[in-house]
């Protein structure tokens, strides 16, 4: 058996990728192993915790639960395209340090793609809004307090 | 002058490459490796008749296959039992591929390497394995009654018997003038690290050597676990752990299957290899914990004080006991708390079942002694008519009764002694935090308007630290920077900020100028691992000392140079000064000193050529010196150091579903001095959402053939930000261990130890009735509402 193979023109962070993969192959793996950014982490491969989620066009997506040959046309942002211009750190991801909000910082990527896309939502969410926000991203190290606090200060940050 | 970091909420280091993308975790290394992918039992209890891989190698992109038949020497032995002890009569480990026998749904039977992972996984498919189906054995009530036994050689399913007393409890018992009896059950959970178990390995032909990246909690345990099964030289393997994403105790076990048979593929092949798990993988092939059923009989005074402590507890320990005893141990001996039973004694099975094995979880056992006690303590409460914190303080050992000992024998094989601590003062802490006193007025304005609310308190102690011992290497470059190597490695607990935090205070140097590195066996070859909240305690000590050893080396090089006397000597900010003069040298120079040189490199060392320094009379290493700048110390403490807190909370449940909404949460937490407070509440807040889990939601769904139902995170029902509380009060009480030189003891745990207790004390306090098994869930509590129907208002 021989796969076919399908030649993708991803664009992530602004940088073009071209790879050659099977129909099946994960966007997650895609990311990870065809273009080499590995800050995308996959944590339970069925869309429940939200740790490889990445922006398409803007909109938080679970990279495991799309192919890559799907994400053709796109424009996709993952973690090491959240910084400023400059390289310095962007505002959620400042805030998550200023907050202690990650620990083993596995789940963090998806954390960080996930608020940047909330904020740009809703750029003054309540505390009860900045829960919401997050409500659909796993972590099993910090509890979530300092997650919610950092939502609230990378607001503040970005406005 | 340098301000003391010690002590302070220093911002993490390591944030910045976590925060970029930047981490290099197990699955990010090895680009271009060969993937490995396990065939895993789909029987709980089974015997394997043949295995046909024919098949596997006519899959396009596919290298090699493994089963039992291909393990040769030390790999065809069973797998490591790590932890031996006397008690464990019947210790049993699995193959690293099943051999003849599967005991769990997810065991390995047979490993592939292919091109990827897809097509690893496909070849997975196209093995054939016949199988004979045995009845399993699931659950602690049918591994008591042993119709059926998991291991043919092991009667009754019994693993171990244990036994432990200090007086007589049973005569006790039988003299007071109140008992009680108590049945309780608490069941299965998991670690859940967000990143499961991988493994990179690759062989270098040219030089006979091995590197192996693994997830784990132990690089040297894993390290001399590999090099025992594929029989080479331990100088011929290096393990380096990189980052981990959470451990929680999972990863302690070693070797995993998988950690022998990717190096061992590695090598076959001349290719790296890797392997990630899956997160189905991680429910059935990992490692579980927590199951366990209690029986408890007390006898007790007027006041609630304890004269007779009688415990007998049944511990799941699934099909394989590559850990021990440690589990059942520390439950047995760490559910005496804060408190001073008279007399104790305590008795526990550890029973094989058809399911996933058992070994330490976040606490270890604490969670289940802790709610042992606290209920006995609550059904005392009650029984007497008394407040509960009464009845605790009747109970507490004093503050002046410190060394305590319980006349028992700890989990590191020492004697249970407690260093220091002061429950009253926690105690009260914990009251005015929650607001204990003020509760029945908060719960009659609640009844007013319909609403029903329950509070409850837990208090547990922790023995944290425990040994053997760590070491730690710290290294002053020519630059002035400072290399420091701990070989326990880290799982996200902070250790590269809070381990150059005392090196920053200890040397004189600035922060940013020390570089930690973890659990790499290049660096530090000696270590044992991180466990038991033990990495701040061992390596925190060793790395002091370390320090203040490479401080002294660096003000007698100093003093030599400045032709000063040490004494007048200081060093900030990585200068080293005479006090009151402008006379100083940078800690690089006197790095370029320390390394009497041949040959000049670069203008810094030209100063410690031969023509330059040293007295032509005396030789230029001083007898018993060593060149460089450089110190190494090991800390290895006589027994381990005894945290202790607090928790309490505030429930609320509904009257028509039953679900539990937490109100308010309270922490008292006493870790000794805290080297940052930042990390240390970060432990909390993490411990406290994987306890509100533990007791609310997470439980291993097995069915009677030993298929686990609810192996995916879309039904094991781990807390999201919706389910945790909004705040968490936390105050400290700062108890120094006497045992080390920083005064600290671990925090890793403490989050999670209390939580089934707290939460069980506060739903019976809200309904009315006893709380006796643990998780409960809104449907559970509602069935309990249908059995109690005379103590609903």
């Amino acid at each position: 058996m021989t796969e076919e193979i399908h030649d993708v023109r991803l664009h992530v962070n602004g940088a073009t990728y071209d790879v050659a993969v099977p129909a099946r192959r994960l966007l997650s793996d895609a990311i990870r192993q065809d273009c080499g950014l590995t800050g995308t982490h996959v944590g339970c491969e069925h869309g429940v915790c939200g740790a490889c989620t990445v922006l398409v066009d803007g909109r938080p997506m679970r990279s495991c639960l799309m192919f890559a040959v799907s994400a053709v046309d796109t424009e996709i942002t993952t973690v090491e395209g959240l910084t400023n211009p400059d390289g310095s750190l962007g505002p959620v991801q400042q805030a998550f340090k200023e907050c202690h909000g990650l620990q083993c910082g596995f789940c963090t990527p998806g954390f960080l793609t996930t608020i940047t896309a909330g904020i740009a939502e809703n750029p003054s969410p309540t505390r009860d809004e900045a829960r919401e926000m997050i409500s659909g991203n796993l972590c099993r190290c910090t509890g979530y307090q300092n997650i919610i606090k950092a939502v609230e200060r990378a607001a503040e940050l970005s406005s | 002058m340098t301000t003391k970091l010690f002590g302070t909420k220093v911002e993490r280091s390591e944030d910045e490459r976590f925060l970029r993308g930047r981490g290099r975790y197990v699955d990010d290394i090895g680009v271009g490796a060969l993937h490995a992918a396990v065939l895993r039992s789909p029987h709980a209890h089974a015997r394997i008749l043949a295995i046909d891989v024919d098949a596997v190698l006519d899959v396009e992109g596919v290298h090699a296959v493994w089963t039992y038949d291909d393990l040769t020497g030390a790999m065809a032995e069973p797998l490591p039992l790590l932890i031996p002890h006397p008690a464990l009569t019947h210790g049993r480990t699995q193959y690293a591929l099943a051999k003849d026998e599967v005991n769990y749904v997810g065991e390995a039977i047979a490993f592939v390497v292919a091109e990827d992972r897809y097509i690893a996984e496909d070849a997975l498919s196209a093995i054939r394995v016949d199988y004979e189906q045995l009845t399993p054995v699931v659950g602690i009530d049918n591994a008591r009654a042993a119709t059926h036994l998991v291991h043919d050689d092991v009667p009754g399913n019994i693993g171990a018997r244990m036994e432990q007393e200090n007086g007589d409890a049973r005569a006790a018992i039988a003299a007071a003038p109140h008992t009680l009896t108590l049945d309780l059950t608490v069941e299965r959970s998991a670690c859940m690290p967000m990143e499961g178990r991988g493994t990179v390995a690759r062989w270098d032909p040219d030089s006979s050597r091995l590197q192996v990246w693994t997830s784990t909690q132990t690089s040297t345990g894993v390290r001399a676990a590999v090099a025992a099964k594929l029989g080479l030289d331990l100088g011929q393997v290096d393990v380096i752990t990189p980052d981990v994403g959470g451990g929680f105790g999972v990863k302690i076990n070693h070797p995993w299957p998988e950690e022998l048979l990717v190096p061992l593929a590695a090598r076959a092949l001349g290719r790296p290899v890797k392997f990630t798990e899956d997160r189905r993988e991680h429910f059935i092939s990992s490692a579980h914990e927590r199951g366990q059923v209690q029986h408890i009989e007390v006898g007790f005074d007027d006041e609630g004080r304890l004269l007779g402590l009688d415990v007998m507890f049944w511990h799941d320990h699934g099909a394989y006991s590559p850990y021990g005893l440690i589990v059942p141990i520390i439950t047995s001996t760490q559910l005496l708390g804060p408190y001073k039973p008279a007399n104790y004694r305590v008795v526990f099975e550890s029973l094989y079942t058809n399911t996933v094995m058992v070994t330490p979880y976040r606490g270890a056992g604490r969670p289940q002694g802790c709610y042992a006690m606290e209920r006995t303590m609550d059904a005392i409460a009650a029984y007497l008519g008394k407040d509960r914190t009464e009845v605790r303080s009747a109970n507490f050992i004093q503050p002046d009764e410190f060394p305590y000992a319980h006349g028992l024998v700890f989990q590191d094989g020492r004697p249970l002694t407690y260093d220091s601590g002061d429950y009253p003062a926690s105690l009260e802490k914990i009251k005015a935090l929650v607001g204990w006193d003020e509760f029945e007025t908060f719960r009659a304005e609640m009844k007013a308007e319909g609403r029903t609310v329950g509070i409850g308190l837990a208090c547990y102690v922790e023995g944290t630290g425990v040994g053997p011992y760590e070491g730690a290497h710290v290294h002053i470059e020519t630059s002035g920077k400072v290399k420091v190597a701990t070989g326990l490695t880290t799982q996200g607990q902070g250790h590269q900020t809070a381990f150059a935090q005392i090196v920053a205070d200890e040397l004189g140097v600035r922060f940013e100028d020390v570089e930690v590195v973890t659990g790499d066996t290049r660096r530090m070859p000696y270590a044992v691992g991180t466990f038991a909240s033990r990495a701040a305690v061992m390596s925190g000590s060793a790395i002091h000392l370390a320090a203040r050893k490479t401080k002294e080396k660096a003000l007698r090089i100093a003093a030599d140079a400045l032709e000063a006397s040490v004494e007048d000597l200081e060093i900030v900010d990585g200068v080293v000064s005479v006090r009151g003069t402008d006379a100083s040298i940078d800690l690089g120079t006197v790095a370029v000193l320390s390394n009497p040189l041949r040959y000049a490199f670069d203008e810094a060392s030209k100063a410690a050529t031969q023509f330059s320094v040293g007295d032509p009379g005396k030789p230029p290493v001083a007898e018993g010196d060593e060149p460089g700048l450089e110190g190494k110390e090991f800390y290895s403490p006589e027994r381990s150091t005894f945290a202790s807190g607090m928790h309490a909370v505030i429930v609320e449940t509904d009257p028509l579903t039953a679900e539990i909404k937490i109100l308010k949460y309270a922490v008292v937490h006493d870790c000794g001095h805290l080297i940052n407070p930042m990390i240390v509440e970060g432990q909390i807040h993490g411990g406290v959402a994987q306890g509100v889990g533990g007791a609310l939601y997470e439980r291993m769904a097995y069915d009677e053939s030993g298929q686990l139902l609810n192996a995916s995170f879309m039904d094991f029902l781990m807390p999201y930000a919706t389910e945790v509380p909004d705040t968490i009060e936390i105050d400290h009480l700062e108890t120094p261990s006497p045992l080390n030189p920083l005064g600290i003891k671990g925090a890793g745990e403490a989050g999670v130890i209390p939580s089934a207790a707290v939460f069980a004390a506060a739903i019976e306090d809200a309904e009315g009735f006893p709380i006796t098994a643990m998780p409960i869930s809104p449907s559970e509590l509602y069935a309990l509402r249908q059995q109690h129907p005379k103590e609903q208002s």
